[in-house]
């Protein structure tokens, strides 16, 4: 079972993003499962949504608290949300930034992972450009896909379509690659330093 | 078509599905997306022949259930929580009458305090209004039980509440083979109400019926259930028969052959804890799982007969009576009047509290070596328990509880678990 937990904030499409993830990884013939956090959310609040993905039938229902995967939506949340509780050793961590982990600060807490496994991508921007609104779930989701390996990119493609139509799913799709592209050339650019 | 979709959605759908003529809808989380959904289907035409009606509350939702379930029409409704309790006057008055309204209860907890998390407070203050009450695992059960009691509902006349979790199904994702409109239809024939408002044939129904007939009214109400007992596991059977797989029936057990420990339950904590008990069963203790589908009626025998070789029951419910304890419990008890086993009542889950693996391990583990106590509470926080009681030792005016305990425990967001 691979465990994914999303952090967000209230309108940033956390629920959905973790949603659209099920869906990816249930069109690609798993078992999937995404459930928010049942809180009554309000617009910037502290929000995790949660997504399992599994060859057999998942059956579990309690919260993830030992993700493999952590998608984090916005990095002020860093300061206010003990974001990493539970994370297993060398799980994925992708955050919407322009910083890469040092200049977040953040590398310490990592000793021993492999560089490959922590990567951030400037989403927000990336929605601005494609979407014109700051909504970055759709393209975290296709990082995280480009980190992790969980789901293939022409699934989130046909997630996003399921969820939305016409100039939105395409605005979204168009994000999506292009943050694909952006994550897997980080990915590849820390395994290539760490080769050497 | 087995698709990925929340819970809500696949039980929407299938409610449209069964063709019903009346839905009245007032909006209470975690319900809303079924009765929205419900909605747009009648807008855009995918539900045919139904009249949505917006009503003002949820006295007057299942008030127009009752009115249109006599005036010959497949009525259905959805509520959770305070709505089940604003409604519950007309609850009583809907099974009395012998009304076979379906309504999904989305179960939520009931303040005060305020708290919008799921647990089974709201069915359990219903569990003796008439109603049979059934409960389901996941979404594709949740789906196919509204399927199954709308069936039941109006061969014996009786109203039937399907409860499922709210927020842990209602807003789960996961897949669910949603019927075909055919498969529906050869499963469930039109309604054919035993009784009808109906100006060709006038009667009237709601007679005001005093000692001389209301104990043979009551007790035919009783007997209309008891024969749904034989009736719940024919119409599973042939449900299986007909769509491929096994949903509803009066109670359903898991890794019970040789058990000695069985572990009763509601609802989706049932999944959660076969987990568990997969990782026990694997360790070498002989424990299982017994799920109660049908709560109400409650299977008596069927139960009895399922634990008689345990040697000691656990029943973890989302619910419980102040000032008694356990309320499934209670009635597992009178399950085993033939079996003197040990029965231990287990409340967990309250206001949507996490009920997590690690917690259920060491609890069956304690089980199993009969160091329970009769009744536990599932991860309650006794220290904060006692400090709010010495301040009410200290102080006469200590203040309102609940926000004395989130002060005490500096709760600023809901926690991760």
């Amino acid at each position: 079972m691979f465990q994914v937990r999303i952090h967000g904030r209230g309108g940033q499409g956390c629920v959905t993003g973790a949603e659209m993830l099920s869906i990816a990884a249930f069109l690609e013939g798993k078992h999937a499962q995404a459930f928010p956090s049942f809180g009554s959310e309000r617009t910037g609040a502290p929000v995790v949504a949660f997504c399992r993905i599994s060859d057999r039938e998942i059956r579990l229902r309690e919260p993830i608290m030992q993700p493999d995967g952590l998608i984090i939506q916005d990095p002020t949340l860093l300061h206010q949300v003990d974001v990493f509780s539970g994370l297993v050793p060398d799980g994925f961590v992708l955050i919407n930034s322009k910083k890469n982990f040092d200049d977040l600060g953040i590398s310490e807490r990592f000793g021993g992972w492999h560089h490959a496994r922590l990567c951030t991508v400037p989403a927000t921007e990336i929605a601005m450009e494609h979407i014109g609104r700051p909504l970055p779930n759709a393209i975290l989701l296709a990082g995280f896909a480009a980190m992790s390996g969980a789901v293939s990119l022409e699934s989130v493609h046909a997630a996003i379509k399921d969820k939305f139509s016409g100039k939105i799913a395409a605005g979204n799709i168009a994000a999506a690659s292009a943050a694909y592209d952006y994550v897997k050339k980080e990915k590849e650019d820390y395994d290539r330093a760490e080769a050497m | 078509m087995l698709k990925q979709c929340e819970g809500s959605h696949a039980v929407a759908a299938t409610v449209a599905l069964c063709r019903p003529e009346v839905i009245c809808a007032y909006p209470i989380s975690p319900q809303t997306h079924i009765v929205e959904g419900l909605s747009e289907m009648v807008r855009d035409g995918t539900l045919q022949h139904c009249e949505f009606i917006n009503v003002e509350s949820e006295f007057a939702a299942m008030s127009v259930a009752i009115g249109a379930s006599a005036a010959g029409a497949r009525s259905y409704t959805a509520t959770a929580s305070q709505g089940l309790l604003f409604m519950a006057e007309a609850v009583w008055n809907a099974s009395g009458l012998g009304l076979p309204i379906v309504m999904t209860l989305a179960n939520r907890s009931i303040g005060a305090p305020i708290n919008i998390w799921n647990d089974h407070t709201d069915a359990m203050s219903m569990r003796d209004a008439g109603w049979l009450q059934l409960f389901a695992e996941n979404n594709q059960e949740a789906a196919d039980l509204h399927i199954q009691a709308f069936r039941l509902a109006e061969e014996l006349s009786l109203p039937i509440m399907v409860c499922m979790d709210g927020f842990i199904l209602t807003h789960a994702y996961e897949g669910v083979d949603i019927p075909t409109q055919e498969q529906v239809d050869a499963y469930l024939p039109p309604y054919e109400p035993r009784q009808v408002l109906d100006p060709r044939e006038p009667v009237s129904i709601g007679a005001m019926v005093g000692p001389e007939a209301f104990t043979e009214v009551r007790y035919l109400a009783h007997a209309k259930q008891m024969q749904a007992l034989d009736r719940i596991p024919q119409l599973a059977a042939e449900f299986r028969q007909q769509f491929g797989r096994d949903s509803g029936g009066l109670i359903r057990t898991y890794r019970l052959e040789d058990a000695q420990t069985v572990v009763v339950a509601l609802g989706s904590v049932l999944g959660t804890i076969k987990d568990t008990i997969d990782d026990l069963r694997e360790a070498g203790h002989k424990i299982g799982v017994l799920g109660i589908t049908s709560f109400r009626p409650f299977p008596t025998a069927a139960i009895g007969d399922a634990v008689s070789h345990v040697e000691r029951v656990v029943v973890v419910e989302k619910c419980f009576a102040v000032g008694v304890g356990g309320i499934v419990s209670r009635d597992v008890r009178t399950a085993m009047r033939e079996h003197p086993h040990p029965i231990y009542a287990v409340v967990a889950g309250l206001g949507g509290r996490a009920i997590t693996k690690a917690s259920l391990r060491q609890l069956f583990l304690s089980a199993m070596a009969d160091e329970l106590e009769a009744l536990t509470f599932l991860d309650l926080d006794h220290q904060a328990v006692n400090r709010e009681l010495e301040r009410e030792r200290l102080t006469r005016r200590s203040g309102p509880i609940a926000e004395n305990l989130l002060r005490d425990l500096g709760v600023v967001a809901a926690r991760v678990g």
